[in-house]
């Protein structure tokens, strides 16, 4: 049983409530950061503790944090990013629906540390009821004193507000949501000025995803070096995962980013296996941008040696073996699925969710799914699948924000990977309709096909 | 239908609008429009947007070009419940293509269509969050998931018992 600081009471009966939730020791690290710390220490704590960005980009928040400008007499604000789009990625919903009062104490204290008066929760349109739920979770902690004005007495002012998208994966990205919080559309911004400079109103602004502000929690009561402890390298602390696709026990675990990927996949603790006894084919281990990897190549790295769940383990080998922890989003595929078919659904939607604004993307991403479609559907010629290969190729960095890099990183792996399959479906357009490829070249090394 | 907020939505309205410094009252405009959504029919009319232009002072065609790139507006009628059913990369692999075909064959209609008795539209939506309880679809403001073809049908039936009985 690995160490759990997120989720270690999520099954107590009422922890939804702020009664039962207090009466857990919530609510402490807001007592310790405003009484005992001062803004400065705070910010210390966190770069000591070694958090980093648990939205996907894994950037250190202490750092991000003390980028932020405080020019004399301009409000500044943190913004908590609960867009949650990443395809396979599902644990800040967790997180809000069933421990809403931790993120809410994370916010208290990252606005204090940031100063910011008035903070929001940007969250994705469709997590309605979540929305409801978050904002009863504020008007308890309001009522017991833990927003409003000069909380315990401190002079510090804080109120909380939430704000639902309208369904659009582009506005994860922070300068996004920045524009759609000013009532804008989801439109990415040119960098520089960050955020951390101008951000929303043009005002110095801090956005953190919400996994990120909740683990400010167990920071602060541990302290930053004791949370740095936990973990392995530039890994630390804990990471929520969020496993689907073809697994026994889907759902969202919190793990400690020691341990390896095929006990994550196999053991009972966890995903409990491949579903239906069926063999593992292949696996996006930290959101849908992520880069595909077979089997052999996810449990073990290039060089042979186990692969763990953290960020330094899943990378290594860079995009030519490796991959990336990402957003926590893993998604495994077994011997039945069709990595064309799955690339293809995958292209749709970065289609569907490019804002526009750059050529290379916009074109790019519906270009590559008319491709995918041509070749699932058994029209491809071999042409196409170098075609996919330079289509990629043109997008990736070549656009305002990253959406273009994680619609061209999926094609990218599944081509560089998985070839012959794109191949076996242009020589095989009829057979490739009622059947599939199947296993062919990517059995789990370990759990070796019977 | 009268495009005027009443006493209980304009309340509402007020609340989303007090919740940003003044002078930035555009920023209450997605939540205003899905206040809008829910009081006047389910989809925003041009009428729908250019009350919401006028209450928040903007032009109209600020409202416009927010609510055509936001994927949860619908800009023309729809049925009384929308059958919103996820299609990306982890709902596919667990089985999504079926409940989609399951759906289109029972309704009788396709993807975008509302059924003849004015009572469920069907849209095919991109990843909502809920890959680990997949397949699934959004209705309304809940989430109906690890869907298999009997589910669909008890989820059809209580929709029109609900139906029935208003």
């Amino acid at each position: 049983m690995g160490v759990k600081l997120l989720l270690d009471k999520a099954n107590v009966p009422g922890i939804r409530t702020y009664d039962v939730y207090r009466r857990e020791g919530g609510y402490r690290s807001v007592e310790k950061a405003l009484k005992e710390m001062t803004t400065d220490t705070i910010v210390e704590e966190v770069k000591k503790s070694g958090l980093r960005g648990r939205g996907g980009a894994g950037f250190p928040t202490g750092m991000k944090w003390s980028f932020i400008a405080k020019p004399e007499g301009v409000p500044r604000h943190l913004v908590c990013n609960a867009d949650e789009s990443e395809p396979g990625t599902f644990k800040d919903r967790y997180l809000m629906e069933f421990l809403p009062h931790l993120l809410i104490e994370g916010l208290i204290v990252s606005s204090y540390a940031l100063g910011s008066n008035d903070t929001y929760i940007y969250i994705r349109g469709e997590y309605a009821w979540i929305t409801d739920i978050l904002e009863q979770a504020i008007d308890e902690a309001k009522a017991a004193g833990w927003l409003g004005k000069n909380i315990l007495g401190t002079g510090f002012d804080c109120n909380i507000h939430v704000q639902r998208g309208a369904g659009a994966y582009i506005c994860g990205e922070e300068t996004a949501l920045i524009e759609s919080l000013e009532g804008n559309r989801g439109n990415p911004r040119i960098k520089p000025p960050f955020p951390a400079i101008q951000g929303v109103w043009m005002r110095p602004t801090v956005v953190n995803n919400v996994e990120t502000l909740a683990a400010i929690v167990p920071i602060i009561n541990l302290g930053g070096e004791e949370y740095a402890k936990i973990g392995v390298g530039k890994s630390t602390g804990t990471k929520l995962i969020s496993a689907c696709g073809n697994i026994n026990k889907p759902g969202v675990y919190e793990i400690d980013m020691t341990i390896t990927v095929e006990e994550f996949i196999y053991s009972d603790e966890y995903c409990g296996g491949i579903k239906d006894g069926k063999k593992l084919k292949a696996c996006i281990p930290g959101g849908s941008s992520v880069p595909i990897l077979p089997a052999n190549l996810l449990l073990t790295t290039a060089k042979g040696e186990p692969r763990y769940m953290n960020y330094e383990s899943l990378s290594d080998g860079g995009f030519a073996t490796g991959s990336m922890l990402g957003s926590g989003g893993f998604i495994v595929l077994d011997e039945d699925q069709c990595i064309v078919k799955n690339t293809y659904t995958l292209a749709r939607f970065y289609r569907h969710e490019s804002c526009g604004q750059c050529s290379p993307c916009r074109e790019g991403t519906g270009w590559m799914e008319k491709i995918l479609q041509k070749i699932e559907t058994g029209k491809g010629e071999m042409s196409d699948i170098d075609l996919l290969w330079d289509i990629q190729r043109k997008i990736e960095g070549n656009t305002i924000c990253p959406l273009g890099d994680a619609a061209a990183w999926p094609v990218a792996a599944a081509i560089r990977h998985f070839r012959d399959e794109f191949e076996w479906h242009v020589n095989n357009p009829e057979l490739s309709q009622t059947s599939n490829f199947g296993l062919q070249h990517y059995a789990d090394p370990i759990h070796v096909p019977a | 239908m009268a495009t005027i907020f009443n006493d209980t939505q304009m309340t509402e309205f007020k609340r989303l609008v007090a919740r940003y410094p003044e002078g930035k009252q555009k920023s209450a405009l997605l939540p205003a429009l899905h206040l809008a959504q829910d009081s006047f029919g389910g989809w925003l009319s041009t009428e729908t947007m250019d009350y919401v232009a006028s209450l928040l002072t903007i032009e109209p065609i600020e409202v416009y070009e927010v609510a055509t790139f936001y994927s949860m507006y619908n800009l023309k009628p729809v049925g009384k419940f929308v059958f919103e059913v996820c299609q990306t990369g982890p709902c596919m692999i667990s089985g999504s293509d079926n409940i989609i075909d399951y759906l289109k064959k029972t309704l009788d209609i396709k993807p975008g269509e509302t059924t003849k008795d004015g009572l469920f539209t069907l849209k095919l939506v991109e990843c909502l969050g809920a890959c680990g309880y997949a397949p699934m679809m959004q209705v309304g403001k809940i989430y109906k998931e690890h869907l298999t073809k009997e589910k669909v049908d008890s989820i059809i039936a209580e929709y029109k018992a609900q139906a029935a009985n208003n």
